[in-house]
C-alpha cells in the first residue's frame, strides 16, 4: 500500500485525532460532554460502550459528519468543523450500514469509486480502477465488484463500505460498529483487513460492541458511558474462556443486543453498560 | 411510407420531434438521481409551482404589453420551479417539516397561485391549459432554443457531475466525510430538476411532467444492476416514449403527453411481466450467494431437492444461538 512519505511535513508527534472540550447536541439533548482525547499516528483504539452511550455520536462528530455545541476537533491538525484545509483524501470513514438509501441499484465497484472523491474533486482520479480493484482485494470482494450491493449478503455489504474507505488509501479511519450484525467469516475476514491496515502504521479508531476477532490489534481502549469517557488505556483482556467460535457463533446468529440486555440482568445493572466478553464497566470504571 | 415522410418534411412536427428526443434524454437523467434519494415526487411539486410562474410571467408580460401575453412563461416558470425547488431541499436538509407535508404545501400553493394569478392576469384557466397537459405539437423555434439550451445545461450538469451527485445521492453523510460540498451539490440537483421540469412542461405538461423523469427509471430499475446503467437505459426508454407518443398522436389526434405517459406504464408492466425471464442466471445465483450467510463456505447439510441448502444451516444455528441467548438470560 503506498503510504505517503512522512518527509513533507506530517509532524509524527502530533496527534492525528484531537479533540478538546467537547459536547454534542441531538434533537435537543447533549449526548457527549466534556470529551477531550488524543490519538496518535499508528494507535490502534477501540471505542466501546453501551448502546446509546454516544459512540456513533462521537465518530461522526469527529469525522465532520455532526457539529459540535462546544469544543473543537482536528483530524491531522486541521480543525474539522471549519471544513476548510482539511486533508480530506487522508481520511477515511466507514459509517454504519443503515446510512446509504437504495433507491436505485448500484454495483460494488461504483460504491466504492464514490470514496474516491474529496473536496475539490468530484471526478475518480485516473488510477481509480486499479484503486477501486485493490480496496476490493483487501477486503475479500474482488470477485463480486460488478455484482449490484443489494444482491450481497449483510457482512459482504458492510465490506463494501470498508473498501470504499480503503480506496482512498488513508492515513487515519474511523469505523462505526464496523461488526454490527456481520457474521463469523465476514469478522474473521474483516479482522484480516483490519491487521493488514496495522501493519501499515494505519491509525485506526474503531467503535465496537464487542472487541471481538479485534482484540489482539487494539492497542488502546476507549470506554463512553452516558457520554462522558469513564476509560482510557489499556484494552479489555480477552475474557477468560473466551471461546472465539462459541463467540462468532452467537454473533453471526442471534441478536447480539440481546446478549447485552441478558448479560446486564444478569448482574444487576438498570442499563446495558458493555460487552460480555471483553469489558464491563462499573461506576469506578472498569471491572 | 408517404404518409411518414410527409410527418418528417413538417417543420412543425421536425420541431416537436426534436424536443421530443430533448426531453426523453434529459428528463430521466435528473429522475435517476431524484429516485435515488427517494424524492420521486420532487418534481410534481416543482411542476405545481411552476404553473405559478407561468402565470405570474403571464402577469409580467401583460403589463409590460407583450405579444405574445406569454411570451415569459417559461422564463417564469423557470423562476418559480428553481424557487420552489430550493425551498423543498431547505426543507428537506432542516428536517423541521417531512418532506411530504412540504410538498403538499406546494402541490396546492402551486395550482392555487397559478389561478389566481392568471385571474389577475386578465387571463381564464383556458389559458394554463397548455401548460398543464403540455403543447409540444406548437412549439416555436424560439421555444426549441430554450428547450435546447436548457436540455444541453441539464445533460451536461447531470452526466458531468454524476460521480459526486451518484455519492450525495446515494449516501449523504459519507458524501460529507469526503469533504464533499453537500449543501452546494444538493442544490444543484434541486436546481437541475427545476429545469428540467420547466424543459419537459412543453411535451407533457406540468401536471404529467414528473412521469418523464421517472417512469423511465423506474423501468430501467427492474433490470439494471448500475446505477449509470439504470440511467443510459433510462435515457433509451425516455427518448422511445416521447418519440413513439408524439408519433402516435400525429396519426391519431390525442393528447401527445397523456399518450406518452400512458406508453411508459404500458413498457413498465410489460417489463414487470417479463422481468423474470429477464433476469439472467448469474443474478439469480447471486440472489442466492445473498442468502447463504457463508458463501465462501460448503454447506454441512444438504436437503434433498432444495439447491444450496445454506439458509437451512444457518437457520439451525440461528436457534442455537437463541437457546444460548435464553440461557445466559436466566
Amino acid at each position: 500500500m503506498n503510504r505517503r512519505p512522512s518527509t513533507n511535513g506530517p509532524d509524527l508527534s502530533e496527534p492525528v485525532i484531537a479533540a478538546r472540550d467537547l459536547a454534542v447536541d441531538l434533537g435537543g439533548s447533549r449526548i457527549l460532554r466534556d470529551i477531550s482525547l488524543e490519538v496518535h499516528r499508528g494507535e490502534f483504539v477501540a471505542l466501546l460502550g453501551a448502546n446509546g452511550s454516544g459512540k456513533s455520536t462521537l465518530v461522526r462528530t469527529l469525522i465532520g459528519v455532526l457539529p459540535p455545541a462546544a469544543g473543537t476537533v482536528h483530524l491531522l491538525g486541521a480543525d474539522i468543523t471549519r471544513r476548510a484545509g482539511v486533508p480530506w483524501q487522508r481520511i477515511g470513514y466507514v459509517p454504519q450500514r443503515s446510512t446509504a438509501t437504495a433507491g436505485v441499484p448500484a454495483t460494488v465497484v461504483e460504491v466504492v469509486r464514490s470514496g474516491l472523491l474529496a473536496a475539490g474533486r468530484l471526478r475518480p482520479p485516473r488510477d481509480a480502477d486499479a484503486r477501486v480493484r485493490r480496496a476490493l482485494e483487501r477486503v475479500d470482494l474482488a470477485d463480486r465488484g460488478h455484482r449490484a450491493v443489494a444482491e450481497l449478503s449483510g457482512g459482504q455489504q458492510q465490506r463494501v463500505l470498508i473498501a470504499r474507505a480503503l480506496a482512498r488509501d488513508p492515513e487515519v479511519l474511523l469505523l462505526d460498529e464496523p461488526l454490527a450484525g456481520v457474521d463469523a467469516a465476514n469478522q474473521a475476514s474483516f479482522a484480516r483487513t483490519m491487521a493488514g491496515l496495522r501493519e501499515d502504521g494505519v491509525t485506526v479508531l474503531v467503535v465496537l460492541h464487542e472487541t471481538g476477532p479485534l482484540a489482539p490489534l487494539i492497542t488502546r481502549a476507549l470506554v463512553l458511558r452516558h457520554g462522558s469517557i469513564v476509560h482510557d488505556g489499556e484494552p479489555p483482556p480477552a475474557a477468560p474462556g473466551h471461546d472465539h467460535d462459541d463467540h462468532d457463533h452467537l454473533h453471526a446468529h442471534g441478536d447480539s443486543r440481546d446478549e447485552h440486555w441478558a448479560d446486564e440482568r444478569t448482574h444487576g445493572g438498570d442499563r446495558p453498560t458493555g460487552d460480555r466478553s471483553a469489558i464491563r464497566i462499573t461506576p469506578g470504571g472498569l471491572a | 411510407m408517404s404518409t411518414v415522410a410527409e410527418m418528417f418534411s413538417s417543420p412543425l412536427m421536425q420541431r416537436a420531434l426534436i424536443a421530443a428526443v430533448i426531453v426523453g434524454l434529459a428528463a430521466p437523467v435528473m429522475g435517476t438521481y431524484l429516485v435515488q434519494r427517494r424524492l420521486s415526487l420532487l418534481g410534481d411539486g416543482i411542476g405545481h409551482v411552476a404553473l405559478t410562474g407561468v402565470a405570474a410571467g403571464w402577469l409580467v408580460g401583460n403589463a409590460m404589453s407583450l405579444t405574445p401575453h406569454d411570451a415569459l412563461a417559461i422564463p417564469g416558470a423557470v423562476v418559480a420551479a428553481v424557487i420552489g425547488a430550493l425551498a423543498i431541499d431547505l426543507v428537506r436538509a432542516r428536517g423541521r417539516t417531512s418532506g411530504d407535508v412540504a410538498l403538499a404545501l406546494l402541490f396546492y400553493g402551486g395550482i392555487a397561485g397559478g389561478v389566481l394569478i392568471i385571474g389577475l392576469a386578465g387571463g381564464t384557466t383556458a389559458n394554463l391549459m397548455g401548460y398543464l397537459f403540455g403543447s409540444i405539437a406548437t412549439v416555436s423555434s424560439t421555444d426549441l432554443v430554450q428547450i435546447v439550451v436548457l436540455g444541453a445545461l441539464v445533460l451536461g450538469v447531470g452526466i458531468g457531475l454524476r460521480p459526486a451527485l451518484f455519492a450525495v445521492s446515494h449516501d449523504e453523510e459519507f458524501a460529507r466525510s469526503l469533504g464533499l460540498p453537500v449543501r452546494l451539490l444538493n442544490m444543484m440537483i434541486a436546481i437541475v430538476a427545476a429545469l428540467t421540469v420547466t424543459v419537459a412542461m412543453r411535451v407533457v405538461g406540468l401536471l404529467l411532467v414528473s412521469a418523464i423523469m421517472i417512469l423511465p427509471v423506474a423501468i430501467a430499475q427492474q433490470v439494471a444492476t448500475s446505477f449509470r446503467a439504470t440511467m443510459r437505459l433510462a435515457m433509451g426508454v425516455g427518448v422511445l416514449v416521447c418519440v413513439s407518443g408524439l408519433v402516435i398522436t400525429y396519426f391519431r389526434a390525442l393528447s401527445p403527453g397523456a399518450v406518452i405517459v400512458c406508453l411508459a406504464i404500458a413498457v413498465y408492466a410489460g417489463v414487470a411481466a417479463v422481468r423474470p425471464l429477464l433476469v439472467n442466471r448469474s443474478r439469480a445465483r447471486a440472489a442466492q450467494a445473498a442468502f447463504d450467510p457463508h458463501p465462501d463456505h460448503p454447506d454441512d447439510v444438504l436437503v434433498a431437492g432444495i439447491a444450496g441448502s445454506g439458509p437451512l444451516v444457518g437457520g439451525s444455528a440461528s436457534g442455537a444461538a437463541d437457546t444460548r441467548a435464553t440461557t445466559a438470560r436466566e
